[in-house]
C-alpha cells in the first residue's frame, strides 16, 4: 500500500513578486505512513503552520507535489476538495471559528458541508463530542458560554466529525493549563485509537511529543532538517539547542550526567529514566 | 488574495514624498483634487497627469504595487466607463443598434471619467503608502485644529481613524485565517447561488465581529492603563514643524493650480 500522504520538493512563497516576498518552504519531501503519529516541532516561523495548510490543499505549493493515496491533490476540483474532508486540520487557537447557536450544530458544520445524511451527521456529531467529553447538555448550549478549555474541545470535535483519515493538529495545547492540555492531548489519542488515523502534531512542548509520538519532523528556517524517530532526533541535542529548540527536560539532566561522566544513555521518556536508573544502581530506583 | 488588498497600507521608505510634513502631504492632495475636477481638456489633464506621474517616480513606490490596489476598483471603473460610453449624448454617432447609440463625445467621456477617477484613487493611495498611519492622523489633528474651536472632538476623531487604519491589516489576516479555518471544515465560498454564498459569509462574519469586539475592548483596557483621557493637556513626542522641503512641496502645489487655471481660461 501507497503511504497516505507523500511530499515532494514542496516550496512556497508568500506575496511572491512582491517587496515583501518571503519564502516560508523550501524543497520540503517526505512520507507519511498510515497509523503514524508524527510531532512537527521547530521555531517560530520556521514554517510548519504553512506546511500543514498545504496538505490539505488550503495552500498552493509554488512547486512540489503532495500526494495523498498515490493522487496528487491538486490533479483537479475534486480531489482538492477531497483532500480537505480526508486530512482533518485543527487550527492554532481553533475555538476562535465557532460560529453557531449551539455547540451541536457547530460540530455538525464539517459534516454537513461532506452533504451527508442527517442520520450520519447526527452519529457523527454524538461521537465526536463524546470523544471531546462533551456531555449532551453541553450540546444544546451556546459554544460562547463555554471555558476556553471546552471551546477549544468543541473547535477539534468540528474536524473530528468529519473522521478525517489523517487528523493534524497545530499547536491544539498553546495557552491552556496542563489540565486542559492533557484533556486534549488524551482526546487525541482516543480519536486516533477509535478510527485508527493518522495524526501529525505540531507542538512546542519536547516532553509531549517525546512521549506520544512514533516520529518527528524538525523545521528550521523554511527547511526540513531531521526526520526520525524520537531517540534519533533527540540524539542530535546539540544541533537542536543551537536551532534555538528544546530538549525534553529529563534529556537535558541525562546530558549533564553524561558531561559529568556518568555511564547512562541518552533518555527522552521516563520509562527509560528508571531503566537507566535501575542500571545504575543495581535494581532499585531508590538508591 | 484577501492579502492583495493594500488599502490603508504604508510602504516605509526615505524618499522625499516620504519625507514631507504630513500637512503638506493633506494639502497637496486637496490641491491635486481641486486640479483634477477643474482640468478639462487633454493639456490640462496631461499637466495633472505628469504633477501624479513625477510624485511617483519620486516616491519609489513601485507602480506594481499601485496597479495591484487598483484590482479591487475594477469592476467600478468598467461599470462607470460602459454608463458613459452608453448613456452619453452625442452629434457624431458612430454605432447604433437596438435603439442606443455610441457617439465619440460618449466614448471621450467615458475615457475622461475612468481617468479622473483612476487618477484620484492613485493620489489618494500615494499619500497612505508613504505616510505612516500615525503621522497621518497627526497631521489631520494638526490642520482640523482651529475646529476645536467649535468644540468638535478633533482629537477623539483623529485618534479613531489612526486605530481604524492600524486595524485594518489585522482584521484581514484574522479574515484570511477564518476563512481558511472554515475551508478546511468544507465550506465553500466560490460556488453555489447567490443565496448560498451569502449564507457562506455567516461563519466568516460571526468569528470576526466577536474578535473585534474583542480586541477593541483589550485596546480600551490597555489606553486605560496608561492613563489615556483624551486630548486634553497631552503633549506629542514628534511635533509637526514645516521645512524647506515643504515649501518647495507647496510651491509645486501652486504651480500646479495655477496652470490648471491658466490654461483652463485659454479653454485648453
Ligand atoms: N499569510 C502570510 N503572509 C505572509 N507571510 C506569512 C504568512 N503566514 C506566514 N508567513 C511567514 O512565513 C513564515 C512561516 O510562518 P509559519 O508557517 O506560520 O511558521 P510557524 O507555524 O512555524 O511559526 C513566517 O516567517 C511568517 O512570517
Ligand atoms: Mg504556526
Amino acid at each position: 500500500m501507497a503511504p497516505i500522504l507523500q511530499v515532494e520538493n514542496l516550496n512556497h512563497i508568500y506575496s511572491a513578486g512582491t517587496p515583501f516576498e518571503h519564502a516560508a518552504l523550501t524543497d520540503v519531501s517526505f512520507q507519511v505512513e498510515r497509523g503514524e503519529f508524527i510531532g512537527v516541532i521547530g521555531h517560530t516561523g520556521s514554517g510548519k503552520s504553512t506546511l500543514m495548510q498545504h496538505l490539505n490543499g488550503l495552500l498552493k505549493p509554488i512547486s512540489g507535489k503532495i500526494l495523498l493515496d498515490g493522487q496528487d491533490i491538486w490533479e483537479n476540483k475534486t480531489a482538492t476538495r477531497q483532500s480537505r474532508f480526508r486530512v482533518g486540520l485543527v487550527f492554532q487557537y481553533p475555538e476562535y471559528q465557532l460560529f453557531e447557536e449551539t455547540v451541536y450544530k457547530d460540530i455538525a458544520f464539517g459534516p454537513k458541508n461532506m452533504k451527508l445524511d442527517a442520520q450520519e451527521i447526527d452519529r457523527r456529531v454524538r461521537e465526536a463530542a463524546e470523544l471531546v467529553g462533551i456531555t449532551a447538555q453541553q450540546l444544546e448550549v451556546s459554544p460562547f458560554d463555554l471555558s476556553g478549555g471546552q471551546k477549544r474541545r468543541v473547535a477539534i470535535a468540528g474536524v473530528i466529525a468529519m473522521e478525517p483519515e489523517v487528523l493534524i493538529l497545530d499547536e491544539p495545547t498553546a495557552g491552556l493549563d496542563p489540565e486542559g492540555r492533557e484533556e486534549i492531548l488524551a482526546n487525541i489519542n482516543a480519536y486516533r485509537q477509535a478510527k485508527k488515523a493518522t495524526v501529525m502534531m505540531v507542538s512546542h512542548s519536547m516532553t509531549d511529543v517525546a512521549r506520544l509520538t512514533d516520529r518527528l519532523l524538525v523545521m528550521n528556517g523554511s527547511r526540513l532538517v531531521m526526520d526520525g524517530t524520537p531517540a534519533q532526533v533527540f540524539a542530535r541535542a546539540e544541533e537542536l539547542l543551537e536551532m534555538g529548540l528544546d530538549i525534553p527536560q529529563i534529556t537535558q539532566v541525562f546530558l549533564r550526567l553524561q558531561q559529568m561522566g556518568l555511564p547512562v544513555e541518552q533518555v527522552y521518556t521516563v520509562e527509560q529514566v528508571v531503566a537507566q536508573i535501575k542500571k545504575l544502581t543495581g535494581g532499585s530506583c531508590y538508591a | 488574495m484577501l492579502k492583495d488588498i493594500t488599502l490603508g497600507q504604508y510602504f516605509p521608505g526615505n524618499s522625499p514624498v516620504h519625507r514631507l510634513d504630513p500637512r503638506t502631504k493633506l494639502i497637496l492632495l486637496v490641491v491635486y483634487i481641486v486640479a483634477l475636477f477643474s482640468a478639462g481638456n487633454w493639456v490640462s489633464y496631461g499637466v495633472v497627469f505628469a504633477f501624479l506621474a513625477i510624485s511617483i517616480a519620486v516616491s519609489q513606490i513601485p507602480l506594481k504595487s499601485i496597479l495591484h490596489g487598483m484590482k479591487p476598483l475594477v469592476f467600478i471603473l468598467i461599470f462607470t466607463g460602459i454608463l458613459n460610453i452608453f448613456f452619453t449624448a452625442g452629434e457624431t454617432v458612430l454605432v447604433s443598434f437596438w435603439g442606443i447609440s455610441i457617439t465619440l463625445e460618449g466614448i471621450i467621456r467615458a475615457f475622461f471619467m475612468v481617468l479622473r477617477i483612476l487618477m484620484l484613487i492613485t493620489g489618494t493611495f500615494l499619500l497612505t503608502y508613504t505616510t505612516s498611519p500615525i503621522s497621518l492622523t497627526d497631521g489631520l489633528e494638526s490642520l482640523l485644529g482651529p475646529l476645536k474651536k467649535l468644540h468638535l472632538p478633533v482629537h477623539e476623531l483623529a485618534m479613531m481613524m489612526c486605530i481604524a487604519m492600524r486595524f485594518i491589516p489585522t482584521l484581514i489576516e484574522e479574515t484570511d485565517k477564518i476563512m481558511s479555518a472554515q475551508k478546511a471544515r468544507g465550506a465553500d465560498f466560490e460556488s453555489g447561488s447567490l443565496l448560498d454564498r451569502v449564507k457562506a459569509l455567516v461563519p466568516i462574519l460571526v468569528p470576526l465581529f466577536i474578535s473585534a469586539f474583542r480586541r477593541a475592548d483589550e485596546l480600551a483596557t490597555a489606553m486605560e492603563c496608561r492613563c489615556y483621557q483624551g486630548g486634553d493637556g497631552r503633549t506629542k513626542m514628534k511635533l509637526l514643524r514645516y521645512k524647506l522641503l515643504d515649501f518647495k512641496g507647496f510651491g509645486v502645489g501652486v504651480v500646479l493650480l495655477a496652470a490648471v487655471f491658466v490654461l483652463g481660461s485659454f479653454g485648453l
